[in-house]
């Protein structure tokens, strides 16, 4: 007979390693996935993890882990603040669309001035409309207590129809020979948010996501208004007679991570991108809460685990060309990490003992 | 434009087609809530259904062998989200969110070879007279069978919450699960019925989509359908017809601006497909005045300490 102890305290040991053994077993269980769609499981466990820090063309994927991870973080570092607090932000990939657009709309707008004030204005504008949209849930649950969860995720698909609309519309690059999508930013030198440090991957959007973790990190650890989120989450009760203000609270989380999510599609949209486009958004997102979770939303965490899951999309497209693997084996994979992390947490939280039945 | 190519008659007949999946979504999901866990896996579920009845009817050809996998499917993949919160005590929107991400990978992976085929088809129901009469034929009697079973299931949903002993369990479940387990009531096991459930109704209206809407699969199809089920069930106040209700006022949104899209209105068709999720948000916000009806104990994790 198995029985659940509660433990006074999470296990700190075991909050630290569930991250790592869930990994592990995620790349046991994934590794049987593949070898059911028919590919040998240590090729593909290896292609995935090895090839793009190790292999022959290394040179060229390490800096694309940066890049993918630069956006993760970012998105994830916010949403990690509601979350510690019961605010779910999950519409993060719509804020991250909304950021783009205003963005790069806020660049092209100059377009063909050339200034050293265009690239920061483009950073404020897409900040700003992944504010704006966040601020529409926020706004509602302050008000009239309406469901941030499905509220946020709804304007997901409302900033996808906007995108196309844009795309083919406002923003369609007038010399692109009808094909939808905007100019190509990278070909806008004043607008082009362009490797920092050649060859590393290292762009404007990667230097902020670095500063964005230091940034949570002090928020978390030496300000009150950390503190106070931090006691939302974990015991509400003594928050609400601790005078915390959830209204400000929930303005603050859902409008922090609302800014960090435009932020970066702001930057892959000028960036890495280029371009606004009808595919512009590829799930970066969605797998910013896996990257949350698996950060065990602590900034470090995050940054770690943000790297990880761009392993996993640079390892993840190398197998695709390969190995044939397909494309979504690897969203699988992700999904599954996040299966093994959540029911590993039970290990933290509680013991688990091994009782005779009828003893005790 | 050319508003008088819509016609009544079909708009409506259409209209109940299109609710049909949110219909038996939402009200699978709501026997879930009313046992107070909140599963935000249902698109999730709905996919894998979709897919997973759409291969079954496709290799067997058989599209009722097909709805029953469907169902098996998502009842299926709900037992992950049932393990994750109920024994392994997870957060229940994080499970829930891990459902959905799981499934959408899931239904790509497992749909790789089914893009572009067509099902065999269920057929409509053909009574004779009753079928072939003007306006209210097509409107009543000249559905497929899954449509009626989706507006029956809420009927026995409604009657066995209200006056079943089992509804009464369940519902002591969702209320408080402290008392119901003091009572003697195994709440783990009502709540991960419940769940399996829901999500044998939420793989049904995934395949309603796959096999008989649209009929055809394409990733990602079911394009937020699951999400705007969970948004329908605090539309309704967690009551069965309210459901009914809410899933045919919301089809008949989704078919009216698709009409109107193809009568070439003068409104863009992205403003015209983005309505449905405006006007899921501010049903929302009308309804999130009065929280008094959602279950007392909903979302909270139960875990016998003693």
């Amino acid at each position: 007979m198995i029985k659940l102890e509660k433990r006074a305290q999470p296990s700190r040991t075991l909050a630290l390693s569930t991250p790592l053994i869930a990994v592990v077993i995620t790349m046991i269980a994934g590794g049987l996935l593949f070898a059911a769609l028919g590919k040998n499981p240590f090729e593909a466990i290896g292609t995935i993890f090895w090839e793009p820090l190790f292999g022959e063309f290394a040179f060229y994927y390490r800096p694309q882990l940066l890049v993918k991870g630069g956006p993760l973080i970012l998105i994830a570092i916010g949403l990690s603040l509601g979350f510690r607090a019961g605010i779910w932000n999950i519409g993060a990939e719509g804020q991250y669309i909304m950021g783009a657009i205003c963005g790069a709309g806020a660049g092209l707008a100059f377009y063909p001035m050339e200034s050293i004030f265009i690239f920061p204005i483009m950073i404020l504008a897409g900040a700003l409309g992944g504010w704006v949209w966040a601020m529409i849930p926020a706004l509602l649950k302050v008000k009239f207590g309406t469901n941030e969860i499905l509220v946020s995720l709804m304007l997901v698909y409302v900033a996808e129809q906007l995108l196309a609309s844009v795309s083919l519309g406002l923003l369609k690059n007038p010399q692109g020979f009808g094909f939808p999508g905007s100019r190509n930013l990278q070909e806008y030198a004043s607008a082009h948010n362009a490797e920092l440090i050649t060859g590393t991957g290292m762009h404007w959007g990667v230097l902020f996501a670095f500063i964005a973790v230091i940034m949570s990190y002090v928020l978390l650890n030496k300000h009150i208004l950390g503190f106070n989120i931090r006691l939302t989450g974990e015991a509400p009760r003594a928050a609400r007679f601790a005078g915390v203000n959830p209204t400000r609270l929930i303005l603050f989380c859902l409008g922090t991570s609302g800014a960090l999510a435009g932020l970066a599609g702001m930057f892959e949209a000028s960036g890495p991108a280029g371009q606004i486009s009808i595919d512009f958004g590829v799930g970066y997102g969605f797998t910013a809460i896996i990257v949350a979770f698996l950060g065990r939303l602590h900034p470090v965490g995050i940054l770690l685990a943000g790297l990880l899951m761009a392993l996993t999309y640079i390892g993840g497209e190398i197998a695709q060309s390969n190995m044939g693997l397909p494309a979504a084996a690897i969203q699988v994979f992700q999904g599954m990490l996040l299966f093994f992390l959540l029911a590993l947490d039970l290990l933290t939280n509680f013991r688990i003992k091994f009782a005779v039945k009828g003893a005790a | 434009m050319d508003l008088s190519a819509i016609n009544p008659v079909l708009l409506i007949a259409s209209l109940m087609v299109a609710a049909t999946p949110l219909l038996l979504a939402a009200v699978g999901e709501l026997v879930v809530e009313r046992a107070g866990v909140l599963n935000l896996g249902v698109e999730g579920m709905m996919i894998v259904g979709a897919i997973g009845g759409f291969a079954v009817s496709v290799e067997s050809g058989s599209p009722y062998l097909g709805l029953v996998a469907a169902m098996a499917a998502g009842a299926g993949l709900s037992l992950l989200f049932a393990f994750l919160t109920q024994f392994a005590l997870a957060n229940q929107v994080a499970s829930g969110l891990a459902l959905t991400l799981f499934g959408l990978g899931l239904s790509a992976l497992m749909g790789q070879g089914y893009v572009g085929i067509k099902p065999p088809a269920l057929g409509n129901i053909h009574i004779p007279v009753l079928s072939d009469l003007p306006v209210i034929g097509p409107i009543l009697f000249g559905h497929d069978p899954v449509l009626y079973i989706g507006i029956a299931l809420v009927a026995a949903v409604w009657a066995v919450l209200k006056y079943s002993r089992i509804g009464l369990v369940l519902r002591a479940v969702g209320e408080n699960h402290e008392a119901a387990h003091a009572l003697g009531y195994n709440v783990i096991r009502v709540r991960v019925l419940a769940i399996m459930f829901g999500g044998a109704c939420a793989g049904l209206g995934g395949a309603y989509i796959s096999l008989i809407r649209v009929p055809q699969w394409t990733e990602g199809m079911t394009a937020g359908i699951g999400w705007i089920a969970l948004a329908l069930v605090v539309f309704a106040s967690w009551k069965p017809w309210r459901v009914l209700l809410g899933a045919y006022l919301f089809g008949g949104i989704n078919v009216l601006q698709l009409n109107l899209q193809a009568a070439g209105i003068a409104i863009p068709v992205e403003y015209l497909a983005m309505s449905p999720y405006i006007i899921t948000i501010l049903v929302l916000v009308i309804m999130s005045a009065d929280k008094s009806r959602a279950p007392a104990s909903l979302g909270r994790i139960f875990h016998a300490s003693q």
